[in-house]
């Protein structure tokens, strides 16, 4: 019998931790299928963040590090170095990348690193229990805004990729979701092209996740899709930031 | 064949690194370890290494972080208050086995403090150069050829034992220069290194660097085995320098820029009749309690000279058992004390003692 569907083998069979209904499980499905096709597992080098994805160095079948929070860029980039031939990737979330290491991911972009970053954003601090993450939206209610994040005291999310778009550096900067199949195969083909622009040495190369956390948004997983759209999408517009390589300036 | 150079102390260091084979440089500027960055600069694009100005100490720590777990000899440089913004890698890379050389030419503090030579971080670098339980090693020169013969043997000891090195320099030795001679047969000890993570190639299982551990059995085990690991050095590696010990009645103890002054002021001692001796520390974790106590079985005092409010004089204090009175002597804040205040205080112990 033919088979059509099995783990890709960058992904290890074990067990995740991840809840039930996460989109966590889907990403990181992505990148295994993307090692895969690109044959490159045996010259990868993973960098897991802390927070949610901080086992993730138990689950891909590449050589990975655990870096210190938010420094994964900054880890990446010792790696990348040290073997320019290998091919190194972090996988980061919100609070990772966006607050506790918003200089090692700034930097790493603007010197054009070589190295390839998947962001994955769901508006929560996960792993400590639900708090308010740089990019939780205006109003949301999580466990350190229990009023509804306060603009005026709390300040405004981050727009990751639109930030990162100015950087010259950048080769890279693409949001997708993993709401809906059509998503999917969008978020599955930007992590490859993503991937392929380090192997081509086109710069720095980041795909922003937009991704639910059913556990402490308090929903069901269906329920948290629906958030996700209704909420997210319209603060966190899908779409390609930039597209070339670095050295390229935004028009 | 040994070539012969004068050289500033940050840049023997950087030359002694090249020398040594790391071609990875990690940095952030901050006086007074700046000429060993810019000499890392200059050199590092010519030998097809890597010169990298990082955003932060936290990131440059990082990158070596990355760096050494791919397997090759990587290293940071900085000063005082950016050595404290580097403990956060250090305490991981601790935690995860990983060799690394980490060069402190200390500065006053605490805060901002000055940019004039110090020992004030020696507490830091021997006792908590971050949280958790572990150590590194710490090598103290006192001379610039010291200084390059101390950065090869901080990479070969932490490639061996899998842990950080530091070299505890100060603002004194960075600064002055010194003829060195660098010895152009000298082999780089090569060390394999099966755990690092540089692509598994198909070939085995993959590898994994990670301080993080879930189960409290695991972790403490992990810490004893690391602990087991620290004996061995303590029993193999402690190194000091004694000058005139075998008749001192009064032991000066002082490593670095202080011991140069204190060597000054035991041959004053020795010129008025007084029984001087130094004990310069060479290592000061793992710190060389086998030639203290040696010392303290003839001395009738021991005096510690340091650049701080008395740190290391507790370390010779635990060395010795407080079995002959331990007094210190310092001078801070960047400021390092005359050969002349040194022999004014053995010269009191000395009168204390014939009373």
């Amino acid at each position: 019998m033919a088979v059509v569907f099995e783990r890709p083998h960058g992904l290890l069979n074990v067990p995740t931790h991840y809840c039930p209904g996460c989109t966590h499980g889907i990403v990181h499905r992505l990148v295994g299928e993307v090692l895969d096709e690109l044959g490159i597992e045996g010259k990868t080098v993973g960098v897991a963040p802390v927070g949610c994805a901080v086992f993730a160095y138990d689950y891909f079948s590449c050589d990975m590090i655990q870096a210190p929070h938010g420094r994964a860029p900054a880890v990446a980039t010792g790696a990348k170095r040290a073997n320019p031939d290998n091919v190194v990737f972090t996988y980061q979330g919100d609070g990772d990348i966006a607050a506790i290491g918003t200089a090692e991911t700034v930097h790493a972009a603007t010197r054009g690193e070589n190295i390839t970053i998947i962001f994955i954003n769901n508006a929560i601090y996960g792993m400590t229990g639900g708090q308010m993450a740089p990019t939780s939206l205006p109003n949301q209610v999580t466990q350190t805004t229990p009023y509804g994040r306060d603009v005026n005291t709390a300040g405004y999310p981050i727009r990751l990729c639109e930030m990162l778009q100015t950087l010259d550096g950048v080769a890279l900067a693409q949001r997708v979701a993993v709401d809906s199949v059509a998503h999917v195969n969008q978020a599955k083909k930007a992590i490859l092209k993503g991937f392929q622009n380090q192997i081509d040495k086109k710069g720095f190369s980041i795909i922003e996740v937009v991704s639910t956390c059913p556990t402490n948004w308090g929903m069901s997983p269906v329920k948290a899709l629906d958030w996700l759209r209704e909420n997210m999408l319209p603060y966190y517009p899908l779409g390609i930031y930039k597209d070339g390589e670095k050295g390229d300036r935004l028009k | 064949m040994a070539e012969r150079f004068l050289m500033k102390g940050n840049e023997a260091l950087a030359e002694a690194a090249i020398r040594a084979g790391c071609k990875h440089f990690f940095g952030y500027p901050i006086t007074p370890q700046t000429e060993l960055a810019a000499y890392m600069s200059k050199k590092m694009p010519k030998i097809g290494g890597t010169y990298l100005q990082a955003e932060s100490e936290i990131a440059a720590a990082n990158m070596v972080l990355g760096a050494a777990s791919c397997g090759i000899r990587a290293m940071t440089s900085s000063s005082s208050p950016g050595i404290s913004l580097k403990t956060e890698a250090i305490s991981y890379m601790a935690g995860s086995d990983l060799p690394c050389l980490i060069i402190n030419v200390q500065r006053g503090g605490p805060g901002l403090g000055g940019i004039q030579p110090s020992q004030a971080d020696y507490w830091q670098a021997t006792k908590a150069l971050g949280h958790g339980d572990f150590q590194v090693i710490a090598l103290a020169p006192s001379s610039v050829q010291e200084m390059v013969d101390l950065v090869a043997k901080a990479f070969e000891l932490a490639d061996t034992y899998r842990m950080p090195a530091m070299i505890l320099a100060d603002g004194m030795l960075g600064q002055m220069m010194e003829p060195v001679e660098f010895d152009d047969n000298a082999e780089v000890k090569k060390t394999e290194k099966p755990w690092a993570t540089a692509g598994h190639g198909g070939k085995r299982e993959h590898n994994v660097i990670n301080s993080l551990y879930m189960m409290p059995q695991d972790l403490e085990n992990l810490v004893n085995e690391r602990f087991a690991r620290y004996e061995v050095i303590k029993q193999n590696h402690q190194m000091a320098e004694e000058y005139l010990t075998d008749d001192a009645e009064i032991v000066v103890v002082a490593y670095g820029a202080s011991s140069r002054v204190s060597h000054s002021a035991v041959d004053m001692a020795r010129a008025q009749g007084i029984k001087a001796g130094l004990i310069r520390p060479i290592t000061l974790w793992p710190f060389p309690t086998d030639v203290l106590q040696k010392a303290a079985k003839t001395a009738k005092a021991f005096l510690t000279v340091e650049m701080s409010k008395g740190q290391m004089v507790d370390d010779v204090k635990l060395a010795i058992d407080c079995a002959v009175p331990v007094e210190f002597f310092g001078r801070t804040g960047g400021i390092i004390p005359t050969p002349d205040e040194v022999l004014a205080q053995i010269k009191a112990l000395a009168q204390g003692g014939a009373d």
